[in-house]
């Protein structure tokens, strides 16, 4: 083996880490606000709202607009493109609101699935060329932390060595350009719910994936203590008829990321997959309260389970802004406490909150 | 990927964690008795002593003569071949004397190194031929854990690739043998202090080896919670003319675990390759006392830094062997509050003088 070249500096490795723990300190997680054109498409169709920008731009005014306090449960946002060059309607940037509230601006990278010839329906993800450039445009219009998401699923023959390890190795990529631009990049790789395993076979899957992917960071030199990992909870598949708790959710789950993730990951925020609100929220709970050994920040970074109630809310109307902005923040304060392991369900959260946002096949 | 095979079932899971566990009980460590005829053949000829069968029995005679002060330093004791079928002078085997004190027995079961053609100098470690069948029957005769001793180096163009990867495979289909036996395996990747390489430059290598290390126990589907690690620290090499403190040694080496050992990982026994009794036993205690967060037991697992004075005392005479084995006690001792972060040194003042030595994990 030749010396190691370093790959970033001390300050580099400062800045990064630094950012990594701001964004999960003391409970706090992050709002997933990165849904593509076409994903909003689809989210406001359900509210029968037009998918337009300025719908868009309206609804994600209501979100950031919220009381500063929001910044005792949310350290981090993920923005899509377009978002973050979005401003309020005085003319204030988004990404610039949310940075006053101490909140860190994060950037969805990837630019979506392509098809691995040759496998059972398996992709890998594209968004690598030119990945540095942009990076470095990014974290001039105020961008600390990347985004991008690989997709795995379970089902015959799946995922296949090559889905895993090329998965594996481009979020490595990924991971490596962003740091040499100052940007925390946070590893998604999710094996999807899709399909009716059950909860074994899901760790078992998840335990291979986060293996390679830790063994792909290392082999990249990407330096752990300025990432952060977003994975799938372990769940039983979607159409699997046994039943789980949360408490065997969480065992699962923090066996699983037990025997894989390094101790050096400061922080764990897991994507939501389609569980209702307040599953995203049981479940986390449980996690945090489960009797292993956990090294690193437990924490949430979750899209659809911190917006159903408020989309629903909100309707397209203006006049439901308080009560989208309400809904929101009940979301984001109940992750904040399951994230320290001291949430208490109250029973009736109301109908959104405990709807399944199960979409087959899910893509952003 | 297929459904999983299962390895073990949770019975077997459970016993083997449990040996794990009780081995690296807090204060406790392993005495690396296994020298085999070779090796001891220099340890007896550095006093004196000529390499006989019955003075190798009477030496280990002396170190599990040691009385009751040892349960609370030592979790387990590694045994070679000949000295597992050993008896004391009354005739009590060996093996018998060290489980009546609680402590847990194992054995050495490579079989060496062997050169790997086309490296420069680079070697694997056999064993593997029939190892399924050593293992039933050791478990049968008392053994609980066993170890395996992989041997890697820092040159200019080394450790190749193929050395780190042969090693790693080696070490892993060892492990998941001995685990289909009840018995515990202790996975021993060290790298090899001779050369003139500084600090960093071991920590890097250290990374690199341990990742690969963990990426094949994930492969060959090992459980890790009843697996114990067996690495180096991380310090320069002997040549090298830097002088490093054990606070920057902890550093390196806890940041180097951090980033490579999953926290499922009970323990890690460092070796103390050429380190004095004394060096030893400040860094495994500096180790203890790192900022950084630790999910395993750090302790120890010594041959020379526990046996040295005690052989010193011995020098072959029977007269000697009380003194020698006070001896003893007293390194055991010593490296049980090493383990715990509270020795506090042969004279120095230790304690927050020294804390002030651990320079910022995000240096390394």
């Amino acid at each position: 083996m030749a010396h190691q070249f370093p790959a970033l500096t001390s300050e580099q490795k400062k800045e990064l880490a630094e950012i990594a723990q701001r964004i999960v300190a003391n409970g706090k997680g992050i709002l997933a606000a990165d849904e593509s054109v076409g994903t909003m498409g689809n989210r406001l169709q359900r509210i029968k709202v037009e998918n337009t920008e300025e719908n868009r731009r309206q609804f994600r005014e209501i979100l950031f607009t919220v009381d500063n306090s929001i910044n005792q449960s949310i350290g981090g946002v993920i923005l899509f493109h377009e978002t973050l060059y979005q401003k309020d309607s005085q003319g204030k940037l988004f990404r610039n609101i949310l940075k006053e509230k101490g909140i860190v601006v994060g950037i969805k990278l990837d630019q979506g699935g392509a098809p691995l010839a040759g496998t059972n329906k398996e992709t890998t993800i594209q968004g690598l060329d030119g990945l540095s450039e942009r990076c470095a445009q990014y974290k001039k219009d105020g961008a600390d932390f990347g985004k991008w998401r690989a997709v795995l699923r379970i089902d015959n023959q799946c995922p296949s060595n090559l889905a895993i390890q090329e998965n594996a190795n481009a979020l490595a990529r990924y991971a490596s350009i962003c740091q040499q631009n100052g940007l925390v990049p946070i590893v998604e790789p999710e094996v999807i719910p899709d399909g009716d395993h059950d909860l074994e076979h899901c760790q078992y899957v998840t335990e291979k994936v986060l293996a390679a992917v830790y063994k792909a960071l290392n082999d990249h030199h990407v330096y752990l203590e300025g990432t952060l990992l977003k994975p799938n909870m372990v769940t039983a598949g979607h159409a699997c008829t046994k039943k789980y708790t949360p408490e065997q959710v969480a065992m699962a789950t923090v066996t699983a990321l037990h025997r894989t993730v390094p101790a050096a990951v400061p922080g764990i925020c897991f994507l939501s997959g389609g569980m209702s609100e307040e599953d995203a929220t049981l479940n986390l709970n449980a996690i945090n309260l489960c009797p292993l050994p956990k090294p690193w920040k437990l924490s949430f970074s979750y899209g659809r389970a911190l917006q159903a109630s408020a989309l629903a809310a909100w309707g397209g109307k203006a006049a439901n802004k308080k009560a989208t902005q309400e809904a929101f923040m009940k979301r984001a304060l109940a992750n904040c406490q399951a994230a320290k392991g001291q949430y208490v369900h109250t029973g009736s959260s109301g109908a959104t909150s405990t709807q399944s946002l199960f979409t087959a096949c899910y893509t952003y | 990927m297929p459904h999983s095979y299962p390895a073990l079932s949770a019975e077997q899971k459970k016993e083997l964690s449990d040996i794990a566990l009780r081995i690296v009980a807090p204060g406790k460590g392993i005495l690396a008795a296994d020298e085999s005829v070779g090796s001891m053949a220099k340890r007896l000829s550095q006093i004196g002593v000529e390499n006989t069968e019955e003075n190798r029995r009477l030496y280990r005679q002396v170190l599990f003569s040691a009385d009751d002060r040892v349960k609370k330093c030592i979790g387990g004791v590694i045994f070679f071949h000949e000295t597992l079928y050993q008896k004391d002078d009354n005739g009590v085997p060996f093996v018998r004397t060290i489980q009546d004190k609680g402590i847990v027995v194992g054995i050495k079961v490579d079989k060496g190194v062997v050169p790997l053609a086309g490296t420069d100098g680079e070697t694997t470690t056999q064993g593997l031929d029939g190892l399924s069948e050593r293992c039933a029957q050791y478990k049968k005769d008392g053994a609980d854990f066993a170890k395996w001793r992989c041997v890697l180096k820092i040159s200019e163009r080394t450790p190749s690739a193929l050395a780190i990867l042969e090693n790693a495979n080696v070490l892993a289909r060892y492990a998941s043998i001995c685990q289909q036996n009840g018995i515990v395996p202790i996975v021993e990747p060290e790298i090899l202090p001779d050369g003139d390489h500084d600090l960093k430059r071991c920590q890097y290598v250290t990374e690199k080896v341990l990742a690969a290390v963990y990426k094949a126990l994930s492969d060959h589907h090992v459980y890790l919670e009843g697996t114990l690690l067996k690495p180096n620290m991380v310090t320069p090499g002997h040549a090298c003319p830097i002088k490093y403190s054990s606070e920057e040694i902890a550093m390196a080496t806890v940041t180097a675990l951090r980033r490579t050992v999953p926290p499922a990982v009970p323990g890690v026994t460092f070796l103390s390759g050429g380190q004095s009794e004394e060096e030893a036993s400040l860094n495994l205690n500096a180790i203890n006392r790192c900022p950084l967060p630790r999910p395993w037991a750090l302790t120890f697992s010594y041959g020379r830094a526990l046996q040295a004075s005690a052989l010193n005392a011995w020098k072959g005479q029977q007269d000697n062997a009380g003194a020698a084995t006070e001896e003893f006690i007293k390194r055991a001792e010593v490296n049980g509050l090493a383990a715990q972060g509270k020795y506090e040194g042969s004279g120095e003042d230790g304690g927050a003088a020294a804390q002030s030595l651990y320079i910022a994990n995000h240096a390394y």
